[in-house]
């Protein structure tokens, strides 16, 4: 709503007419229900954000099929022994108490014009406004050898925290010294960015220490590394010489699941553990939804609200989204988007328009080895003519080299985001 | 315009230094980009060994973010961070911080 200085002083002098109805203690006085789909790091926040902004105003129902929270961020210390799946697992209990009713089930459509779900277990639920946040679901169709249960069940991706994080720590601990372990990792977009790198950073990590003669391979469909490039060539040719090797423009076109093969363009080759990230679009609620999508994968969002670009009444937040320039999906970005909705949704239940000047902004630290870390940063800010986040020039950066400091404040950071979404 | 929409602009144009659009939020908005470090409103997690930043004053925020900016105060990350935020938006958050209890 923007005001002239003419309405403005028509409508002060309104003011002291109304001023005696309504206080002025809260800006807006927001009510409604607000469904939310996915308890991860958009998701959560949101949840817990829309009943704090509020001051338990708005009515929260967060839809979510899994038990407990289990964070996608620290799981590659799980997979190198590092750490234990308990110490990435958080109960949704912090956001019950903050009145937010969580439900263990699963969002099996959308009605957009009657503003209703439907549920797994049953039962439809209405809704105000609808945020999903569904994170990623895999592209198994472009893999034919990975599209069937049996072979997803011997190659694993451990791109989803939880028993495949466990499961790929097993295969790694059964496997013999000498063996090969490799990663393969999609063409940009896909969900954390320099995951794929730290991974096999902290698995060579393991190897040098448990099993030195092992060896670990990245297959990268990128014809150079997505993210912290410098940081990371300097930590493999310091730490892992011999043990790691980086093969760029080396997209997997198929899997041999059961001789544990990658299938490239021009070569075959066969570890003892395959690890495939597989291709990635929205999760399937966002993607399957009719929400406009942008390269038939990643939802068409406008950044002052995060609200779906053709269906009113439904945001989106995190890894399903088509980002803006630079932004990576991550777990801090989700976070941040969350922020952004939670305050518009606010605003619009108030009948306002949204914050005309949102700002994001972005960390991904990843460690290199069990005790060093490193760090990307941005910051995003709203550009009004372009109606897109564009990052702040000259803010953001990477570390000057990998440290024990920053392997500290990685473990910080978890905890207070955890904390922030969840309790 | 509904009775109730007409207030709510009004608190806001009351509240705002300008009578420009600039959400009555802004301070909590920007303030919560720097949560998932420092913690909700500024309280950080007891032991993770990130600063808690509710209840410092404003002045001793601002000092510590024109130090990173400078590179007077050794940092990690901050220096990088306080980059991307113009000193109006720097000025609404530490008086957002200041004020948590
Ligand atoms: C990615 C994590 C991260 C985010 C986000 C972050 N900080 Fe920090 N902050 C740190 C770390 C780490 C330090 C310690 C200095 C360093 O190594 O950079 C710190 C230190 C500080 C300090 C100095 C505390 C003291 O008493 O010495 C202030 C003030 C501060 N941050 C303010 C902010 C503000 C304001 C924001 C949001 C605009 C913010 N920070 C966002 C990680 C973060």
């Amino acid at each position: 709503m923007i005001f002239n200085r003419r309405n403005f002083l028509k409508a002060m002098s309104a003011a002291t007419a109304t001023g005696a109805l309504y206080g002025c203690a809260g800006a807006t006085k927001a009510n409604g229900h607000v469904v939310i789909v996915g308890g991860g790091f958009g998701g959560a926040t949101a949840a817990k954000y829309l009943r704090m902004w509020s001051n338990g105003g708005v009515q929260v129902t967060l839809i979510e099929r899994n038990a407990q929270f289990i964070s996608c961020p620290i799981s590659n210390l799980v997979v190198s022994g590092d750490k234990t799946l308990a110490d990435i697992t958080i109960g949704y209990e912090g956001l019950k108490k903050w009145g937010v009713r969580v439900i263990q089930d699963e969002v099996t459509g959308i009605d957009a014009s009657k503003r209703t779900i439907r549920l797994a277990q049953g039962g439809e639920m209405s809704y105000d406004r609808l945020v999903l946040s569904p994170g990623i679901d895999f592209m198994f169709e472009t893999l034919p050898g990975l599209n069937n249960a049996d072979a997803q069940s011997k190659i694993l991706h451990a791109w989803k925290a939880g028993s495949q994080t466990v499961a790929l720590r097993k295969q790694l601990e059964d496997m013999k010294d000498g063996g090969t372990y490799a990663i393969t990792i999609p063409k940009a977009p896909y969900r954390c960015p320099p995951g794929p790198y730290e991974r096999a950073s902290l698995i060579a990590g393991y190897f040098k220490a448990k099993k030195p003669k092992s060896k670990v391979l990245i297959l990268d469909a990128n014809e150079d590394v997505v993210s912290k490039k410098g940081l990371f060539m300097k930590a493999w040719a310091d730490l892992y010489p011999g043990t790691l090797e980086y093969r760029p423009n080396s997209e997997l076109r198929d899997v041999d699941a059961a001789n544990h093969t990658a299938i490239l363009e021009f070569d075959k080759v066969k570890v003892d553990v395959l690890n495939v990230v597989p291709p990635q679009r929205a999760g399937n609620i966002a993607a399957q939804s009719g929400l406009k999508l942008i390269n038939n994968r990643w939802v068409d969002i406008d950044w002052l609200s995060m609200a779906s670009t053709n269906t009113p009444g439904i945001h989106v937040l995190g890894d399903a989204i088509f980002p803006a320039a630079t932004m990576p999906k991550s777990g801090h970005m989700a976070n941040q988007h969350a922020k952004l909705a939670t305050a518009a949704i606010l605003n619009l239940l108030a009948g306002d328009a949204p914050n005309p000047a949102p700002l994001l902004m972005n960390t991904c630290y990843s460690f290199v080895d069990s005790r060093n870390a490193i760090h990307v940063a941005s910051v995003h800010s709203y550009d009004a003519e372009k109606k897109t986040m564009l990052p702040v020039q000259g803010a953001g950066g990477v570390s000057v080299i990998r440290n024990e400091l920053e392997a500290k404040s990685a473990m910080g950071w978890a905890k207070n985001i955890w904390a922030d979404m969840l309790t | 315009m509904k009775l109730r929409q007409l207030f709510t602009a009004l608190c806001l144009a009351a509240t705002a230094a300008t009578a420009q659009a600039e959400d009555p939020n802004l301070a909590r908005n920007l303030a919560a980009t720097c949560a998932n470090c420092h913690g909700t409103n500024g309280k950080s997690v007891d032991g993770s060994g990130m600063e808690a930043l509710a209840g410092t004053t404003k002045e001793k925020l601002l000092q510590k973010i024109r130090d990173f900016k400078s590179g007077d105060k050794p940092a990690t990350i901050m220096h990088q961070i306080v980059k991307g935020y113009t000193d109006e938006q720097m000025a609404l958050i530490t008086t957002y911080f200041a004020a948590q209890k």
